[in-house]
């Protein structure tokens, strides 16, 4: 229970609406328990009485008890409603504050389904019970208190009588949860394995069709729907016995209190008022039940929730700026890694091993090697999306970790293997790494990105909104205004993954022309695909199984042609070399 | 007293789409009469009740009759019983045609689903199709097991009461529902303010939603360029017009309950007031009165459950719709009604003129003018730029999708012409992205033929190099994998599928041979187990090998839809056109 109670400290945020629900919640239920009074008034003293006048005035106490009961009752939701809508405001700025902040180790780990699910759903059923489970739980206990107590004051034997079906009520409730409680919890893992079933079947779709078993998948799909309503049959037996019978040990006080209250009014010790009003006091004790239940069964399912919120919330942020970092200076690019390694966490393995090189100012540097020997895994240790495991990586002399964060990759420009583009126009696209720039600026780097034609020929231009509900770009032109974001914020160090696969050879030789001017003054890291872009580059880093295993230019590593010319004819099987 | 009434917050849907739902509960007929029959009973008795209490009050105890009392109070007793055993088997009854009904419909909708054509999973995302058959049948599942037994049991217990109260007293009856047009016009007032407030809340939580999903995909990106700061300013923005939104639908929901709890309130004012005049002209009894009071506290509670359930029944409505969609999905799967069995091939495969086109696609054709002819054994390797259309070929052969123009042949049979099963049947595919289910090892090796032995099975293992993991795994062919083959290597994952392949004993093979994440030696593995499986098979390869290409029977490059150039791989290297061009760049650059 504490990370729902920890959720519920964030009230203390929004202590005034709160407070005000709670103050409204006492007048509500003084109100509620005053109107039985009322009505046993009408009755003895209006009615029985013949008194008109007494009728009035009871008439008129009892609506303005309906109206301040109302009036409150309006207030106090509202004013929780209000609250519990600030707390999961404030929740969700949290959680995202904290997930942009979090390392891409972090991200590698997390799914984006189940982090979309922390920030929507999690956070709305903490809510529930943040905006309406605690007061409906003071609402039920300040009700049961308050009609026992006005019961015992109106006729304590009556009230005994009545008193004595709370324990019933409770007890099969008690056995209710007990025998139906994990059939509810089968259902849910029954349920679990039916949509396991469905989403593997959608997911193979194709292999189904293939062998052409949908035959025998419907069989798989009956046997866990057929697992499923067994289990649901099982709640509804139970829940057939068991609600009903509550009801009756309910009426059951209701005959008590006619049969026993009746014998007192005709023996004198009781009004007919009385035994009106405390049939309504009844029907006061046996909401609070229900309310408890309920809300008890809630407090779980919120828990989980609070729990899984604080998950990510209290996740440790493992590449953070150290304290007291300096502001990395303007450098000239000098990038060196001195026995670096890295190992991703969980993994045994480690990515890179003991590499070392040093790329100087304005040098191209391109990586070659095998489908996980550890390429992507050197450039990310640059900008310092992982902290090394072992060594370091110094820029301009300065060891990454000894500076902030913010300073050292607003000198960096980075093309990664997956172009993200964010909902917007493409100019806000490219201005991404500096939002200020001016349109010339922008118009500038995507002419050297080779992305400038096509953009000016799209009927809006700039203009035009891309991402999720925009217009949809190629492969190739996505990746074209990816590179116009790096080089738009005219860094030292300029980092591409596999930047130019996806477009076509002619737009490739284009865009490496291009970049052969920009690349001037920057240095650079490219994970290569083509021949052309390894043979241009000052060095090449030849990596195998985490392992730095040659470096040198083309010409010195083919002079002693070992591994890298093996490396050159196996490359040359790979798919992005003949889908070019 | 409190009682929480959820807001009728009408969506766009009308519940009229449910009605066709209707026909699915005909096997269930009889049990639903007799749970018509018991609400009946349960209403009589919730109803009986009070009008019990009222002449126990007038003339037992008024008369000061103790026994009288007592036959009252038995009589009383006699009516909750009676009310417990026909709510009891009321619940039973209706939750049993419930559950089966709901089972029923995720049935027929998966099989549903496994008879559509695998266009329609190209058109429509997995995610999709997911949600639908999950939460839409919920939806259905809230509104049939707790929605329609409150209904229905309400509307019963409604017209119970005021049956009571008419028989009663009819002035009295008249009074106590003065207050409904004005309820009715309340809740219409509230509902109208609060549709526009509702729909705000689910815009913008769209909104948040979306743009949550965006951050988080290029979060990586965000943070390459220190846009942290700027995104999370984006999203409060978003977050704070969700919240804002919540807070006024919050404040006109707000006011549903307390406006009828006011409304029921002023009706037993009215009662007491017109109740109280009758009593003091000797017209009326004092129980009579009472019952009154206990009728309109009774009254008020069904409409109350009734306009809540409202919602639930407006989120079944729009979940019906989505699943009648997809029921309403033609069938492109049906043989043909005079479709025959494909008698065991030799493997000939041939396409004559055949062009596609995808299916409402705006590029045009995806294939145009192929022809080619495989002769029982041999090897097609197909080459070309992604996208050209070497996936949408060999999709064609097992009739994943129909030609648009002319047709493919398999000894001469034209594929239109066959049954499904019998023409898949005896073609093995090997996709790119090894897929396996949730299950043990062993099952997912018989995917393809049920029946094979545990010694067949073990050969085809060994066949492809896969029986030495397997027999080093704790519970060996046993052993169940996770989720989509969790557990296992990439490269064991697909020898798994190779020797799935393999164990189907087809006669033409389909492989799309992508190298993937692997290191050399599994590479290698795999390369010899795809050389077991094609020997002796018609085979289609998308190949990414140089060797595979080498020692195809028959290289097609295809291009922009047409077969550019075919022939061996000699051959097309002697022609010096386009393949020579991509075997020069690629292969060859050193």
């Amino acid at each position: 229970m504490s990370d729902l109670r920890r959720a519920l400290g964030y009230l203390r945020l929004y202590w005034r609406g709160t407070l005000g629900a709670f103050v409204s919640l006492l007048f509500v239920t003084a109100a509620s328990l005053l109107v039985p009074q009322a009505l046993a008034y009408i009755v003895d003293r209006g009615i029985s009485a013949q008194d008109s006048r007494a009728l009035v005035v009871g008439c008129l106490v009892l609506l303005a008890l309906a109206a301040v009961r109302d009036l409150f009752t309006f207030v106090q939701t509202y004013l929780i409603e209000r609250a519990g809508q600030g707390v999961a405001f404030s929740l969700r700025n949290a959680l995202f504050r904290r997930l942009s902040a979090l390392s891409f180790s972090y991200h590698d780990r997390a799914q984006t389904g189940q982090l979309m699910t922390r920030v929507t759903s999690d956070v709305d059923t903490a809510r529930q019970f943040i905006a309406g489970g605690l007061l409906q739980l003071v609402n039920a206990v300040l009700l049961l208190i308050g009609s026992a107590a006005i019961l015992l004051a109106t006729s304590w034997s009556l009230a005994l009588l009545t008193l004595l079906m709370i324990p019933a009520i409770g007890l099969v409730f008690f056995s209710f949860f007990r025998t139906v409680g994990p059939r509810f919890r089968a259902v849910a893992q029954k349920l679990g394995g039916l949509n396991t079933v469905l989403q593997e079947n959608l997911a193979g779709v194709r292999v189904v069709k293939a062998f052409a078993r949908e035959p025998y998948e419907s069989q798989r799909f009956r046997a866990s729907n057929d697992d499923l309503l067994g289990e649901n049959l099982a709640v509804v037996r139970g829940t057939a016995r068991t609600f009903p019978l509550i009801f009756f040990i309910a009426n059951l006080g209701t005959l008590g209190v006619i049969w026993l209250g009746g014998a007192q009014v005709v023996g004198g010790t009781l009004s007919i008022g009385d035994l009106v009003a405390f049939n309504t006091y009844l029907s006061f004790l046996l909401m609070p039940i229900f309310i408890l239940g309920g809300t008890l069964a809630s407090i779980a399912q919120a828990d989980a929730s609070a729990r899984r919120i604080f998950e990510v919330l209290d996740a440790p942020q493992e590449v953070a700026d150290q304290p007291g970092s300096a502001t990395l200076p303007r450098v000239q690019g000098r990038v060196a890694f001195e026995q670096v390694s890295f190992a991703y966490s969980g993994s045994e393995r480690a990515s890179i091993d003991q590499v070392s090189f040093v790329a100087e100012p304005g040098q191209t540097l391109a990586i070659l090697g095998r489908t996980g020997a550890g390429k992507s895994t050197i450039i990310n240790m640059i900008p310092r999306f992982y902290d090394v495991t072992g060594g370091r990586v110094l820029i301009d002399g300065h060891d990454v970790r000894d500076v902030t964060l913010a300073s050292l990759r607003g000198q960096i420009g980075i093309v990664l293997q997956e172009t993200n583009l964010f909902s917007g126009p493409i100019r806000d696209n490219i201005a991404y790494g500096r939002p200020g720039a001016t349109q010339a600026e922008v118009e500038a780097a995507a002419q050297a990105a080779q992305a400038h034609a096509f953009i000016t020929a799209m009927p809006q231009g700039y203009d035009t909104v891309v991402g999720e509900r925009g217009v949809g770009l190629s492969g190739g032109q996505r990746q074209r205004v990816a590179i116009a974001r790096a080089l738009l914020v005219d860094p030292s160090i300029l980092i591409m993954d596999d930047s130019t696969s996806a477009v076509d050879s002619n737009t490739e030789y284009q865009i490496q022309q291009a970049l052969a001017g920009l690349r001037k003054g920057r240095t650079t890291f490219i994970i290569a695909q083509r021949m052309s872009t390894v043979r241009a580059a000052d060095r090449i880093l030849v990596m195998e199984e985490g392992r730095l295993i040659a470096q040198g230019t083309h010409t010195e590593l083919t002079i002693n042609c070992g591994p890298y010319c093996e490396l050159i004819a196996a490359l040359a099987g790979e798919p992005a070399a003949v889908a070019a | 007293m409190t009682i929480t009434a959820e807001l009728p917050a009408p969506a766009a849907k009308p519940p009229s789409v449910l009605v066709r739902l209707v026909p699915y509960l005909a096997p269930y007929r009889v049990r639903l009469l007799g749970t018509l029959a018991l609400v009946t009973l349960s209403a009589a008795a919730q109803a009986g009740a009070p009008a019990l209490i009222g002449y126990a009050i007038d003339t037992n105890i008024t008369a000061s009759d103790l026994d009288g009392l007592a036959r009252t109070m038995l009589l009383l007793l006699g009516l909750y019983i009676v009310g417990m055993l026909a709510t009891g088997g009321q619940v039973f009854l209706m939750g049993i045609v419930g559950q089966r009904f709901l089972s029923d419909l995720r049935m027929l909708v998966f099989d549903r689903v496994q008879s559509l054509p695998l266009s329609y999973f190209d058109r429509s995302k997995a995610g999709d199709l997911m949600s639908r058959l999950v939460n839409d049948i919920q939806q259905i599942n809230q509104v049939i097991s707790q929605g329609l037994v409150q209904v229905v049991g309400n509307l019963f217990a409604l017209v119970g009461i005021i049956i009571a109260m008419f028989l009663l007293s009819v002035p009295l009856a008249l009074a106590s529902l003065v207050v409904v047009p004005v309820m009715i016009l309340a809740t219409v007032l509230i509902a109208r303010r609060s549709r526009t407030a509702f729909q705000r809340t689910r815009e913008t939580i769209g909104d948040v939603s979306a743009q949550l999903q965006e951050d988080l995909a290029g979060v990586r990106v965000s943070q390459a360029y220190n846009r942290g700061e700027d995104s999370a300013r984006n999203f409060a923005a978003q977050n704070a017009a969700n919240r804002d939104a919540n807070v006024q639908a919050a404040a006109v929901s707000a006011a549903f309950t307390p406006a009828i709890g006011l409304l029921s309130s002023v009706a037993t004012v009215i009662v007491a007031g017109l109740g109280g005049w009758l009593t003091f002209n000797g017209d009326m009894p004092v129980g009579t009165v009472v019952a009154f009071f206990i009728y309109v506290q009774q009254f008020f509670r069904p409409i109350q459950i009734i306009s809540s359930l409202y919602n639930q029944l407006q989120a079944a409505a729009a979940g019906a719709e989505r699943i009648f969609d997809l029921l309403d999905e033609p069938d492109a799967e049906a043989d043909e009604p005079d479709a025959y069995v494909l008698p065991p091939v030799q493997g000939l495969v041939a396409f004559e003129g055949v062009s596609f086109g995808y299916q409402g696609a705006r590029g045009g054709l995806q294939l145009e003018g192929v022809d080619l002819l495989a002769e029982p054994g041999q090897t097609i390797a197909l080459v070309g730029p992604t996208g050209a259309g070497k996936s949408t070929l060999v999709n064609l052969i097992p009739r994943f999708y129909d030609v648009t123009l002319g047709r493919v042949t398999l000894d001469g049979h034209d594929v239109r012409a066959v049954t499904r099963p019998s023409l898949r049947s005896q073609i093995g595919i090997v996709l790119q992205e090894s897929f396996l289910f949730a299950g043990t090892i062993a099952e997912n090796l018989r995917y393809g033929r049920l029946e094979a032995s545990d010694a067949e099975l073990e050969a085809a293992a060994t066949a492809v190099g896969a029986h030495g993991f397997i027999a080093e795994l704790p519970d060996g062919y046993a052993t169940k994998l996770g989720e989509r083959g969790g557990g296992l290597s990439q490269g064991q994952r697909q020898l798994l599928t190779i020797a799935r392949a393999l164990l189907a004993n087809p006669r033409i093979l389909i492989l799309d041979e992508a190298t993937s994440n692997v290191d050399s030696a599994t590479e290698a593995l795999i390369q010899q187990a795809f050389e077991r499986l094609l020997a002796g098979r018609t085979s289609f390869v998308i190949a990414h090998r140089l060797s595979t290409i080498q020692g195809a029977d028959q290289v097609l490059v295809i291009d922009d839809g047409r077969i550019a150039e075919r022939g061996t791989h000699a051959e097309l290297l002697a022609l010096g056109g386009l393949y020579a061009e991509l075997y020069r760049r690629q292969f060859r650059e050193e």
